[in-house]
């Protein structure tokens, strides 16, 4: 309890890696299950109760595979093309808020990695250097399929990048903050009827989910890999664990945009009445107000939690269940129609808040 | 000069150096990325958050992720590089020489303004501040340079338009 | 063109609507089929079993693997008479027939009796066929046996070693017919 404050933060940092971690490894067991019942199977149930220890399983088995080169690859970067995707995909998770504050006497723990107050511009740019991973990767690989699945990457997320930050521009003009702690408690402020985000936002949160799926290389938008056309696309010559670092980086990719989309629409860490509930916590049961504050906290970090489950259970679910589009529909879809209507939805958004509809 | 600028900087001589004796032009890029990163570090010491994201977000984010997409695509290596003449080589000697020369030149009198620690506003390069000056101060300039945004996308657009009776595939 | 049947139908590719151009509508569609068949699986009505555990129940007319039946005293009913094998489709069976020698009457119920017997599981296509030409009742299609799978290609040729039935429960050849246990347990009343 004599750490610095400093000491406490780099602890949540790390706390803040390890759940990216976990969360990705056991959403590889989820996609299985998720995709076996969708489909009326069972999924995987041998390895531990319900299969709980399949994660493990296929980390052995990945460590215990070949190391393989192919043959003219550039070997250095051929390694650190699996790395950057990883490190990419784990920073982006150190500004997401995940809680309020804990306080113990003078110590406040603020549950959250890093505050910047360009936090939102943080993880964006993490987002958009995720694709460096994927390019060098494929580009390494020597490999025709490897490389078309590399420039699919590339130009995809650009593409798609410029819709999703036109379309978040108009959740930062109602904010006025880059930084996602204040625009979470902006979401809920004490004795006001506050809405989410969501309710403002509607246009603005479908075109920022397209996004999102686009950017983390989901189906419907999977094409850099596109099992069809390109075997396996950037990831073709990966074997052992430099493919489990990719497979990972883009489950911690998912975690963290459906993190963002929580913090960004959804209220992030708030749920509805929780300072009635903390009154009441204070008045009725007699606890401090530190006590009921620390509960609370406890509280959101459950229910935001709940938040990005439910979306990565949404990425799954529709993994699942449409096809994957072709290149040039994705192009279209981006360039045509998102990146149009995010502009109109600036202006909307502009205009509502001129004459005083929402703010 | 605190031991994070002295390392920035180091890094950020060595990389640029690596983009110009880089073989591989892909090597090149990717140099060109790393000092992209060193500068933002930089911003990020000069207390310019936003400046250092954005720098990271679009110059190391699409622009040389564009770089790196034409590169691969011109499949450029050692082997396919055509031979150039000495003559080229001398005349890109001189012109790099004299352009060095220039800029060595005008550096040498410049003499840093400094900065007044009493009126000196640590928050400039913050967001808020940033859109205050830009806002205020560079309205007209801003907004110019928005429209011509705006146009261009429109026009990207508009090209990428299917037009009627156009094949669906 | 005339139209031959007069059934056909003209296919009318009509714009699509605004509803079908924003997509949105048939994905939640496609969604909602999704997740009903999520709660179909999570409610424990999934279509596949658990393999090892669990197996699917043969069906009554299934044919498996063959058997050359012994008749009640223990002695082979196969006569060579060689009708199983041009009934064949496959062509899958062939037989070298034999004389009984004298001493041999408790092995062989008739006094002429196949040498050999082979049947190439991996032409057979199990239509039974045998079975129903066998006049002595000697070739049975097992109903809960598989050919299984195997390595080799002549591991598919099965000899008198692997389909006549054993004399004794206990005598299992490691490759041919195994019993049930209560075959094993019928087999060893019969000899007692």
């Amino acid at each position: 309890m004599t750490l610095p404050a400093l000491g406490w933060q780099g602890l949540v940092v790390l706390v803040v890696f390890g759940v990216s971690l976990l969360i990705a490894t056991y959403s590889t067991y989820a996609e299985r299950v998720i995709a076996a019942f969708l489909q009326d199977r069972v999924g995987p149930d041998r390895a531990g109760p319900f299969g709980l220890l399949q994660p493990l399983a296929d980390a052995v088995k990945l460590f215990t595979k070949e190391e393989f080169f192919p043959a003219g690859a550039n070997r250095a970067l051929f390694v650190f093309g699996p790395c950057l995707a990883m490190v990419t995909a784990l920073m982006s998770s150190a500004v997401i808020p995940f809680g309020n504050f804990l306080q113990f006497g003078d110590t406040i723990i603020h549950l959250q990695g890093i505050e910047i107050n360009v936090g939102m511009l943080y993880v964006f740019g993490m987002v958009s250097l995720g694709v460096y991973g994927i390019m060098i990767g494929g580009w390494a690989s020597n490999n025709k399929f490897s490389l078309l699945g590399a420039i699919r990457a590339a130009s995809q997320n650009i593409s798609y990048e410029i819709a999703m930050g036109l379309a978040l521009i108009a959740v930062l003009m109602m904010s006025g903050t880059l930084s996602l702690r204040e625009i979470t408690l902006q979401q809920s402020v004490a004795g006001e009827w506050h809405f989410w985000n969501i309710a403002k936002q509607p246009l603005g949160f479908i075109i920022f989910i397209v996004c999102a799926f686009a950017e983390t290389n989901r189906t419907p938008f999977d094409l850099p890999e596109c099992e069809t056309e390109l075997i396996g696309g950037y990831h073709t010559e990966y074997s052992s664990m430099k493919m489990g670092l990719y497979l990972f980086a883009e489950y911690i990719n998912v975690f963290v945009a459906s993190a963002v989309m929580s913090v960004l629409y959804f209220g992030g860490f708030n749920f509805p009445f929780q300072y009635e509930l903390r009154d009441w916590l204070v008045s009725s049961r007699g606890l401090e107000l530190v006590t009921a504050q620390n509960i609370i906290t406890i509280l959101g970090l459950v229910g935001l939690f709940a938040k990005i489950f439910g979306f990565i259970f949404f990425f799954m679910w529709v993994r699942w269940t449409l096809p994957r589009f072709r290149y040039d529909q994705l192009m279209r879809l981006g360039w045509t129609i998102l990146i149009p209507l995010a502009i109109f939805n600036i202006m909307l958004t502009g205009g509502l808040i001129t004459f005083g509809v929402i703010k | 000069m605190s031991p994070l600028f002295l390392f920035l900087s180091f890094v950020a001589l060595l990389s640029a150096l690596g983009v110009v004796l880089a073989k591989n032009p892909v090597h090149s890029v990717l140099f060109l990325i790393l000092t992209f990163f060193t500068l933002s570090g930089h911003y990020l010491l000069l207390n310019a958050q936003f400046l250092a994201a954005v720098n990271i977000i679009v110059y190391a984010g699409a622009i040389m992720v564009l770089f790196l997409f034409v590169i691969m695509f011109l499949n450029l290596n050692e082997e396919t590089e055509p031979h150039k003449p000495a003559l080229a080589k001398i005349a890109a000697a001189i012109a790099g020489g004299s352009l060095l020369l220039i800029l060595v030149a005008a550096l040498r009198n410049v003499n840093p303004a400094g900065y007044d620690p009493a009126t000196f506003k640590s928050q400039i390069g913050m967001v808020d501040q940033l859109g205050l000056v830009l806002f205020q101060q560079y309205a007209l300039p801003f907004e110019l340079a928005s429209i011509l945004l705006l146009a261009a996308m429109v026009g990207s657009v508009m090209l990428g338009k299917r037009e009627t009776g156009e094949r669906n595939f | 063109m005339e139209s031959l049947s007069k059934r056909a139908k003209v296919l009318e590719k009509k714009p699509m609507t605004f509803a079908e151009r924003a997509y949105l509508p048939a994905i939640f569609q496609g969604l909602t089929i999704t997740m009903r068949h999520f709660f179909r699986a999570a409610t424990k009505k999934q279509v596949t079993v658990r393999y090892p555990d669990e197996t699917r129940p043969f069906s009554p007319v299934f044919r498996g693997l063959h058997v050359l039946k012994r008749d009640e005293a223990g002695r082979e009913r196969c006569t060579a008479c060689g009708l199983c094998a041009v009934a064949c489709p496959a062509e899958a069976i062939t037989m070298v027939a034999g004389e009984r020698k004298k001493g041999e009457e408790n092995l062989y119920r008739e006094e002429k009796y196949a040498v050999s017997y082979e049947i190439n599981m991996l032409r057979c296509i199990f239509c039974g066929l045998c079975e129903e030409a066998c006049p002595k009742a000697a070739v049975y299609l097992q109903a809960d046996k598989m050919a299984p799978p195997r390595f080799e290609r002549d591991e598919f040729i099965y000899g008198k070693d692997r389909l006549v039935e054993p004399v004794t429960p206990d005598n299992r050849s490691k490759r041919g017919i195994q019993l049930t246990p209560e075959q094993a347990d019928k087999l060893r009343a019969q000899l007692a």
